[in-house]
């Protein structure tokens, strides 16, 4: 795969941490791509792995085809949305968007008006001027949200995005995330340990065990009862 | 979020702590006010009592204002470097000199930067003959710098690591430099502990007394401690006493209220991880810049340390180990210290959690309100009283014939009483993130009572009341304060013992005391630190 | 285990169980007499234990002591306990707090036959009793100092880069004793002779101790102690670098006394005391542990240390009526010219 369209390559990538031993290679593209696995798996390390806030031993990490392993984080190409602190508790909703434009929130006009239409496509219009405490969890989300549709990275790292909330809102935010990703063409990675999620959102599956990669590829093939112990554990 | 009988029962626990504070120091006051012994009631407000006032605040506001400007980018730095070889031996080190005797790290300080100190020592080695003498207002505030500083950065430290561990990872990944990030992340937290820190060390730099007299050079460097000690002890005017000690108190007040109208707003995002990732710590620029900063600021505590170490060692450990008093000093000493400590932690915690249940109930009144939000202040406010002053009125109620008895329940109740501000400072955020957190979970759950204490707030909070315990009991050790007035052959501690020695010529001896009694303050804050080496680890 | 830590270890032990053993109060003999005196007197190092076991040898008693930071706490101590107070003897007031001490009329005739006493300075009274004495002197440090002032004059004038370390006369009585001898030898000129020492005064500490801790540390070169204080050294230390600079204008002198109270348990008991303390068995005890001198003869010489002590040619002492009565202005005259820039 050479192509400019979003891909993922781990390449033979090893990391101590926490007493464990990781060893991915893997290689992922494609719209949606859910790190699934039972909890300790490893499954926010892999995440963090691309995100540039681990650094392996050994092994090389490429995202687009450019070896990314050395880069600080600010400087790959990512966006990042986490189950929950995504905005800064004392600044409001259209700071914390505008965040994501300059990190030293000089906004121009034409800034603004991208943060506003942001607000407006994640449903949070009007919301710019309150602070996240005053925020419900869904609504958050969806600012972190407005927050990584400004930014226009073309990888979108999410860690348990919708745990923090209720099942009717996970449903929303679903498919708040498959709309956004189809507009923008970015390549979604999300961690989740929801079998169901998974299946309703994600185009591909990485199943993780024990800090290593135990099986990947399209969700309808890795989904499927009897093809691994830790996947009928995982399907419940 | 509690049930009704929890919130009676916070908000009445509360109200009790905060009335016996005052009233203890109410009663010592008016013991000594009604005692009526004649007062030469001199005028408290002469030109040399406003000269003496006007020298109080200054130095107090500058040792505060100093202590915390340098606290700031050690704490930042420190925070931003979560993982190095000694760390956790540096934390622990900040905890460390206010546990000192102050004459030892007086005198320590001393070898230092003194006249004939190391520092001099060099300067004349590179060809510089006439000394620089710290002696006035850049002694005391070196000095107060020394001994408050420490605490300063390790309450920052703590405050810091209590952020949410998204937020750094954010940081980088919206590629915040070091300016936004102490911007939009560190300084509100750092701002909203300003009030707090810088009160406390305002409240220790007003009351000071031996170094403002051993560093200050000539009676030009007086606090208004000095002259309270003068009144009570060599006038014994013990109206005088309580009068100047009500000023000190209500000048200082003021300033501390100035203070708190620059605190920020509460946090809102509480964590349920911290973790201890700091990508923007991980250049080797910044790894440079932070590990120059953490050497300075550690040099600038451990010199004086080591030179209470150097001349501890020429004392003569196996005649002061198979010494008798010695040991019944040291068994005195941490009779009187632990429970000092936990009562120090018990008010605190009692405060604390009225001032929570008040606070979150929608339905408080008005003067309910006020009263939690002035409490931990008010109380703090304790620490202005000169024990001497509180300690002779509780002498005067107690009566001489029981003194034997009452005294060690008296040492140990001041000292707890002194403690409790820092207490007060480790545990108040712990408590209020701790209580945010699992709050609405405890009650949703229907966890209430003991069972909540005992499988919520136990193993949440257990680590910062235990760091609170072991401060609290390190301050107690090293202070000399009231035993003086109420010694007796039964009663030596051993700050107690270490005067003694300095008192009849034995200053090896008095040295090595030093060095014991700081190493007991280390081991103290090792105990209390050791939950810093268990870190979340999120492994999702 | 080497041998060392064996030791080490059985003294530690046998210390342990020593120091369990004195928490138990003593009910040796019945009659009690309770002395009320200052730390370092009672310290180990100090005459306390030696002075307890050489009376109690005498007078079939039990001698317990209460000890407070010093002899300004003293008199405090008993100003707050009045007439309950379970003094019977109060040992360690200096001739500056007799005044004070007696208005408390607390004290009782000491009935003690002082003529015989050699104390400089011809301090007679009724009721308090002096045990030992020391004048303050000018101690320096003879490997930073060949040349020592002469007088008080020199200390005043002399070279301002030679520091002094002195005590606070607010807070502390050899401080307060300085300020008596600068009054004693300039008089009406003493503002004007402390504005000039100012320059010479490193710092003016809390107590002896502090300045006496700064001196031996070597941050000063003098400090303000006493003729006795190289005896100490010269005996215990067996070095001579530190002596004591003799003054031709002459050394104000610290008298310690004790007196007995009105309401001591057994009248008797307490004049024997005071009897006892101007005799051999008190006063042997007193130079090579409280290092002051004797107000009496001893039973042996002193020790060759205390004859190479500096013997002052004059002594000089002010009544203590004249201190209590002026104290507080002299104080304030103190600090003026202290603070003046």
């Amino acid at each position: 795969m050479s192509d400019d369209k979003p891909h993922i390559h781990m390449d033979n990538v090893r990391l101590d941490r926490g007493g464990q031993t990781f060893h991915i290679d893997v290689r992922m593209s494609g719209s949606i791509t859910a790190v699934a696995g039972a909890s300790g798996s490893g499954k926010t390390t892999f995440l963090h792995l691309i995100a540039g806030f681990e650094t392996p031993r050994s092994g090389r990490i490429l995202l687009t085809g450019k070896d990314v392993t050395d880069l600080h984080p600010a400087d790959r190409p990512v966006s990042l949305v986490f189950q929950d602190n995504n905005l800064f508790a004392h600044l409001d909703i259209a700071r914390n968007v505008g965040l994501g434009i300059n990190p030293s929130l000089r906004l121009t006009a034409e800034d603004e008006r991208r943060i506003d239409e942001a607000l407006a496509r994640t449903g949070l219009a009007g919301y710019g001027g309150r602070l996240p405490g005053t925020l419900s969890g869904g609504e958050r989300q969806r600012a972190a949200f407005a927050r990584a549709l400004v930014r226009k990275r073309p990888y979108l790292l999410l860690d348990e995005p919708f745990a923090a909330l209720d099942p009717g809102l996970r449903l929303a935010m679903g498919d708040l995330l498959r709309e956004l990703q189809a507009e923008t063409g970015v390549m979604v990675v999300m961690v989740t340990h929801l079998p169901d999620e998974v299946e309703r959102l994600a185009e591909r599956v990485v199943f993780l065990a024990r800090g290593t990669v135990v099986a990947s590829g399209p969700t309808d093939e890795i989904l499927r009862r009897g093809m691994l112990p830790e996947i009928d554990a995982f399907m419940g | 979020m509690l049930t009704a009988r929890e919130k009676r029962l916070s908000i009445a626990g509360g109200s009790i702590a905060l009335a016996g504070i005052v009233l203890f120091a109410a009663i010592a006051s008016v013991a000594l006010l009604e005692a009526g012994w004649p007062s030469e009631n001199t005028g408290i407000f002469d030109a040399y009592m406003r000269r003496v006032l006007a020298f109080t605040l200054v130095q107090a506001v500058l040792s505060a204002a100093i202590s915390v400007a340098l606290a700031i980018p050690f704490a930042r730095a420190l925070a931003r470097q979560p993982a190095f070889p000694g760390r956790i031996w540096l934390v622990r080190l900040l905890a460390l000199p206010l546990g000192l005797p102050v004459i030892t790290g007086a005198l320590g300080i001393l070898t230092v930067w003194g006249r004939n100190g190391w520092a001099n020592e060099i300067l004349r080695m590179l060809g510089l003959s006439e000394p620089i003498s710290i002696y006035g207002l850049s002694g005391i505030l070196l000095a107060h710098v020394f001994f408050n500083f420490p605490l300063a950065a390790r309450l920052m430290l703590a405050g810091l690591e209590r952020l949410p561990g998204e937020y750094w990872l954010l940081a980088s990944n919206l590629g915040l430099g070091p300016i936004s990030i102490f911007r939009h992340i560190e300084w509100p937290e750092i701002r909203r502990q300003i009030p707090g820190i810088a009160g406390l060390i305002l409240m220790l730099a007003a009351t000071s007394f031996t170094l403002v007299l051993l560093l200050g050079g000539g009676p030009a460097a007086t606090t208004l401690e000095v002259a309270i000690y003068q009144a009570l002890r060599f006038d014994f005017d013990p109206q005088r006493a309580v009068s100047l000690a009500i000023v000190q108190i209500l000048l200082t007040a003021l300033l501390l209220m100035l203070l708190s109208w620059t605190r920020g707003k509460d946090p809102e995002g509480f964590s349920l991880h911290t973790t201890s990732m700091r990508p923007d710590g991980k250049t080797t620029a910044k790894r440079c810049l932070d590990g120059a900063l953490l050497l300075s600021g550690t040099v600038f505590i451990l010199l004086p340390l080591s030179a209470i170490v150097v001349s501890g060692l020429e004392a003569d450990y196996l005649k002061l180990l198979s010494d008798g008093l010695f040991w019944r000093a040291a068994a005195t000493s941490l009779a009187i210290a632990l429970p000092a400590g936990a009562l120090a932690v018990l008010i605190a915690g009692m405060i604390i959690s009225g001032r929570l249940a008040i606070l979150a109930d929608p339905k408080a009144s008005a003067p309910l309100l006020a009263g939690a939000r002035l409490a931990p202040a008010t109380a703090s406010l304790i620490l202005l009283f000169p024990p001497t002053v509180l300690g002779t009125g509780w002498f005067l109620i107690a009566g001489p014939a029981n003194v034997d008895s009452v005294a060690p329940v008296l040492i140990m109740l001041i000292n707890g009483l002194m403690a409790f501000p820092f207490v007060l400072r480790i545990l108040e955020p712990a408590m209020t993130t701790h209580r945010h957190r699992t709050g609405r979970l405890a009650a949703s759950l229907g966890i209430t009572g003991w069972d909540r204490w005992r499988l919520i707030d136990w193993p949440g909070l257990r680590k910062p009341f235990a760091m609170a315990l072991s401060f609290a009991t390190a301050l107690s050790i090293g202070d000399l304060g009231v035993v003086a007035l109420f010694g007796s052959d039964s009663l030596v501690t051993l700050p107690w013992l270490l005067y003694s020695r300095m008192g009849s010529y034995r200053t090896a001896d008095a040295a090595g005391i030093a060095l014991i009694l700081a190493i007991l303050c280390l081991l103290l804050t090792v105990a209390g630190a050791k939950g810093d080496t268990e870190r979340h680890r999120h492994v999702g | 285990m080497t041998a060392r830590t064996k030791t080490l270890l059985a003294r530690l032990s046998a210390a342990a169980l020593t120091a369990a053993s004195l928490a138990l109060p003593a009910f040796a003999a019945d009659k009690q007499l309770t002395i009320y005196t200052y730390e370092s007197f009672t310290s180990e190092w100090g005459p306390g234990p030696k002075v307890k076991e050489a009376f109690e040898k005498t007078c079939n008693c039990t001698v317990n002591y209460v000890a407070v930071a010093d002899g300004v706490a003293l008199l405090s101590r008993l100003k707050l306990e009045g007439s309950s107070s379970k003094a019977d003897i109060v040992l360690g007031l200096d001739t500056n707090l007799t005044d004070e001490a007696k208005a408390t009329g607390l004290f009782e005739a000491s009935g003690v036959d002082t003529a015989a006493l050699k104390v400089p300075g011809d301090f007679r009274d009724d009721t308090f009793v002096p045990y030992d004495y020391g004048h303050f002197a000018v101690i320096y440090d003879t490997q930073t100092i060949k040349n020592p002032p002469q007088s008080l004059k020199d200390l005043v004038e002399g070279d301002p880069a030679q520091k002094i370390a002195i005590q606070d006369p607010r807070t502390s009585t050899p401080g307060l004793g300085l300020l008596l001898w600068v009054k004693s030898v300039y008089g009406d000129k003493a503002p004007e002779a402390w504005a000039k020492l100012k320059n010479r005064v490193l710092t003016v500490t809390p107590g002896w101790s502090e300045a006496y801790g700064l001196f031996t540390k070597g941050e000063a070169p003098m400090v303000l102690s006493y003729v006795t204080s190289p005896a100490y050294h010269m005996v215990e230390e067996k070095t001579d670098r530190y002596q004591a600079a003799a003054f031709s204008e002459g050394h104000y002198i610290q008298i310690e006394v004790a007196g007995m109270l009105k309401n001591a348990h057994d009248k008797d008991l307490a004049r024997s005391f005071l009897s006892f303390m101007v005799s051999p068995g008190f006063q042997d005890i007193i130079p090579t542990t409280n290092w002051m001198m004797p107000v009496a003869d001893t039973s042996s010489p002193l020790p060759d240390a205390f004859g190479k002590l500096v013997k002052p040619t004059k002594t000089f002492l002010m009544s203590p009526e004249e201190v209590a009565k002026n104290r507080k202005a002299w104080v304030d005259e103190w600090l003026a010219a202290m603070s003046l820039n």
